[in-house]
């Protein structure tokens, strides 16, 4: 088959949009159209192009990826293949705020794993998981440069340093408003 | 208004002086926190500007003579003649190996190819390292001088700056930067009038500590997954799509350009026989002073924990110290006196790395320590190699099991031997590095790993299936331990001693670090 006749065979079903997938709403394709468009002729141009959704749209989901490997018109593996291997996409979309908890050297030895138990107790969801009303997402990350604050945590693009067990809550309620518990 | 010439720089540097002045005397604490002030043992030439001038202002980079090396290259000297400075000054790569820099140049060079070209590393990955980030974000400009004067060294005419996601704010100076260099024609067609055109693109990474290895890099750099490939051939030869390529690290590059200005007999008055020059390092873990430093290569690991970090925090006792990132060794007491330089770290199983040192105290368990950097190499694995993704695998299995107290007599031994498989059977550097923490802290800290194996017991109280939480009866009661503990294992009245449920304590160690009074021990 040529690689025309394959673009014409229907979608497996997991690479059908969700109702609520960036793929069919129009403000969201758009964006997607705008990010291909405007990086698409660059050289390695693949990377730049993820790298752009998942800050614009949060995550690339699986018939994101379709779209994307349709409109580069390379092979669907080429687009998982890369969003696999970097920890920085995601195919779920994350809460509103990104909680990044450093986990090199200097902020396991200062004392991140204390913080991450007591932000999954705060926030009642475990290290990788959304809050119900999708408003964190706790995740692990490797060094955030800032090992002489340590134990650092980032939350979206925020750098908090020397944190402790009880003061984690404080760094959270910048954030969203949140019961003491 | 484009620079062509001295004067031109000259002017800029007239007008840009008293606006700086004035800055600095309105400058409030809002400089960068990790940079001090020097101690007696630092040398500041790579920080010298950090902090001084505006990163945000091309200006001020101008005004402490930036650009000038630039010029001097290319108005008075033939590639070759840099290549020839650069390799008289010694200048060694700082991104690890240590391997010459003018020498690659070198190789580039010889190549005969229309397209060539010059990467900057600025993945920076090694946990508990941040110099390469300090630099972009406090002298951008330096970083693009050096890029500019290695392409012309060699003949490429194309750049990347290859920055790791997790430095949004080095990305937006850099890219500021790139901006006003092209502005004044420092960068683009024609650079300073001569017939030297270079341009620099900045591309991001995406969380992969691998990317940092060179040919992973230039893999991630043309979008595709970041696996390193087998060496030869060199991307000095085929690199980047296919051609002749230079990958240098951030501090390398910021070298270049003090030398070209100052010439390489000022740049070897640094530095011992072998290694030439000053070199950042970052400071973390249980010391007085945390932060960037910098220092003439060659001074013993001693004089840097005792005499710039100034010893261990809180009276406690030095334990080891971490030099090298995952990839290096952890050094007992009775190495400190070891010079810090490529040749002398690697004699004793670790490496210089990228400069990034952790000094761990008493209260840290070398097992645990080995255990946390296979986890992090196994998860950094890119998996093209067996030995490397199964192997620092099993460690950790192994690892893991000892520090829960399940170890086994001849756990020491299958850990040493599953290590020369993996350094033999290893492609890149990741893997052929990563079971040094493992057989440093074995070779050093041997009765530690017998202790947990044997007796089952942790002599530094750290791992949490061997250790047990309680409290003393000088508990005065305030309930803070009991609000904080997640397992909710703590009770007691206010006022009154509090005491912990073993059955459901996890033994997180939160309760300890909340209690004001001291009252919670640990046995
Ligand atoms: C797993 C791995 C990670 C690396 N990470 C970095 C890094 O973050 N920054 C860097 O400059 N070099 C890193 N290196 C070294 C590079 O491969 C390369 O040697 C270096 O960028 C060359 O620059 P230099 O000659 O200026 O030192 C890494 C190597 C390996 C094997
Ligand atoms: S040694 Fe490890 S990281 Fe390096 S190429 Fe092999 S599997 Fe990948
Ligand atoms: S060690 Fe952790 S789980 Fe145990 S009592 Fe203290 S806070 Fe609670
Ligand atoms: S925090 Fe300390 S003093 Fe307060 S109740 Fe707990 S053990 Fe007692
Ligand atoms: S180790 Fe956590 S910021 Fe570097």
């Amino acid at each position: 088959m040529r690689s025309r006749d394959l673009r014409s065979v229907p979608l497996a079903p997991a690479l059908t949009p969700a109702e609520d997938d960036p793929v069919i709403i129009p403000e969201q394709r758009a964006k997607m159209d705008a990010i291909i468009a405007e990086h698409s002729k660059k050289p390695g141009s693949m990377m730049v192009i993820l790298n752009e959704i998942q800050a614009e749209i949060g995550h690339i989901s699986r018939p994101m990826q379709n779209y994307l490997a349709e409109k580069l018109r390379v092979p669907l593996k080429d687009v998982y293949g890369v969003v696999t291997f970097y920890s920085f996409f995601t195919m779920k979309p994350r809460g509103k705020h990104r909680i990044a908890f450093c986990l090199g050297t200097a902020c396991y030895v200062g004392g991140a794993e204390m913080l991450i138990e007591k932000a999954e107790q705060i926030l009642g969801v475990k290290l990788g998981e959304t809050t119900p009303d999708k408003k964190f997402t706790l995740e692990p990350c490797r060094c955030l440069g800032a090992c002489s604050q340590a134990p650092a945590v980032m939350v979206d693009s925020n750098l908090h340093g020397r944190n402790a067990p009880d003061k984690i809550i404080t760094v959270l309620r910048k954030y969203e408003k949140i019961e003491n518990r | 208004m484009p620079v062509t010439t001295l004067d031109d720089l000259k002017t800029i540097k007239e007008q840009a002086l008293p606006k700086r002045a004035e800055r600095l005397a309105h400058a409030s604490a809002a400089q960068d926190s990790e940079i001090r002030p020097p101690t007696p043992k630092e040398k500041r030439v790579i920080l010298a500007r950090c902090g001084v001038i505006d990163p945000e202002d091309v200006y001020d980079y101008i005004a402490e003579d930036g650009y000038t090396a630039l010029l001097k290259a290319l108005t008075t000297m033939t590639p070759r003649q840099v290549i020839d400075e650069v390799l008289k000054s010694g200048l060694r790569g700082r991104g690890g190996a240590g391997f010459p820099a003018a020498k690659k140049w070198e190789f580039a060079a010889a190549q005969q190819s229309d397209v060539k070209y010059m990467i900057c590393n600025a993945d920076e990955g090694d946990p508990g390292a941040f110099m390469n980030r300090s630099v972009l974000e406090n002298d951008p400009h330096a970083v693009l001088e050096g890029m500019i004067i290695a392409g012309y060294a060699f003949g490429a005419h194309q750049g990347y700056i290859y920055c790791r996601a997790e430095y949004p704010i080095a990305v937006k100076r850099i890219q500021l930067a790139i901006k006003q260099a092209r502005e004044l024609g420092l960068l683009g067609k024609n650079i300073l009038g001569s017939t030297f055109s270079f341009d620099i693109e900045v591309r991001i990474g995406a969380g992969a500590f691998v990317c940092g290895e060179e040919t992973a890099l230039m893999a991630s750099i043309e979008g595709k997954r970041g696996e390193p490939r087998p060496r030869p051939p060199f991307p000095a030869v085929a690199g980047l799509w296919g051609k002749p390529t230079i990958i240098n690290n951030v501090e390398t590059l910021a070298n270049v350009g003090n030398i070209i200005r100052n010439g390489a007999e000022w740049f070897t008055q640094f530095g011992n026989e072998k290694n030439k020059g000053t070199k950042t390092f970052t400071l973390a873990g249980d010391v007085v002073r945390t932060g960037l430093i910098e220092v003439p290569l060659g001074i013993t690991l001693g004089e840097v924990v005792y005499e710039v970090a100034g010893g261990i925090k809180d009276g406690k006792k030095f334990k080891a110290i971490q030099t090298g990132g995952p990839m290096g060794g952890c050094i007992p007491e009775h190495l400190l006196e070891t010079p810090m330089d490529y040749e002398n770290l690697g004699a004793i199983g670790s490496i210089m790395g990228s400069g990034g040192l952790v000094v761990m105290d008493e209260g840290t368990c070398m097992v645990d320590i080995a255990r946390f950097f296979m986890d992090f190499t196994q998860d950094e694995s890119c998996g093209k190699c067996v030995p490397c993704r199964i192997g620092t695998r099993r460690i950790l299995e192994i690892l893991t099991r000892i520090c829960e107290g399940e170890g086994e007599e001849g756990d020491i031994e299958r850990l040493e031997s599953l290590s020369k498989y993996i350094v033999a059977g290893s492609l890149c550097g990741l893997g052929q590095g990563a079971p040094n923490p493992v057989l440093t802290t074995i070779k050093h800290f041997r009765h530690e790993y017998e202790a947990h194996i044997k007796d089952k017991k942790c002599p530094a109280k750290v791992c949490r299936k061997l250790i047990t939480y309680r409290i003393t009866d000088d508990c005065p009661g305030c309930m803070v331990c009991a609000r904080n503990c997640p397992s909710k294992a703590i009770s007691g009245e206010k006022q009154k001693v509090h005491w912990i449920n073993p059955e459901l304590c996890e033994s997180c160690g939160i309760c300890m670090s909340v209690c004001k009074f001291n009252t919670i021990v640990v046995d």
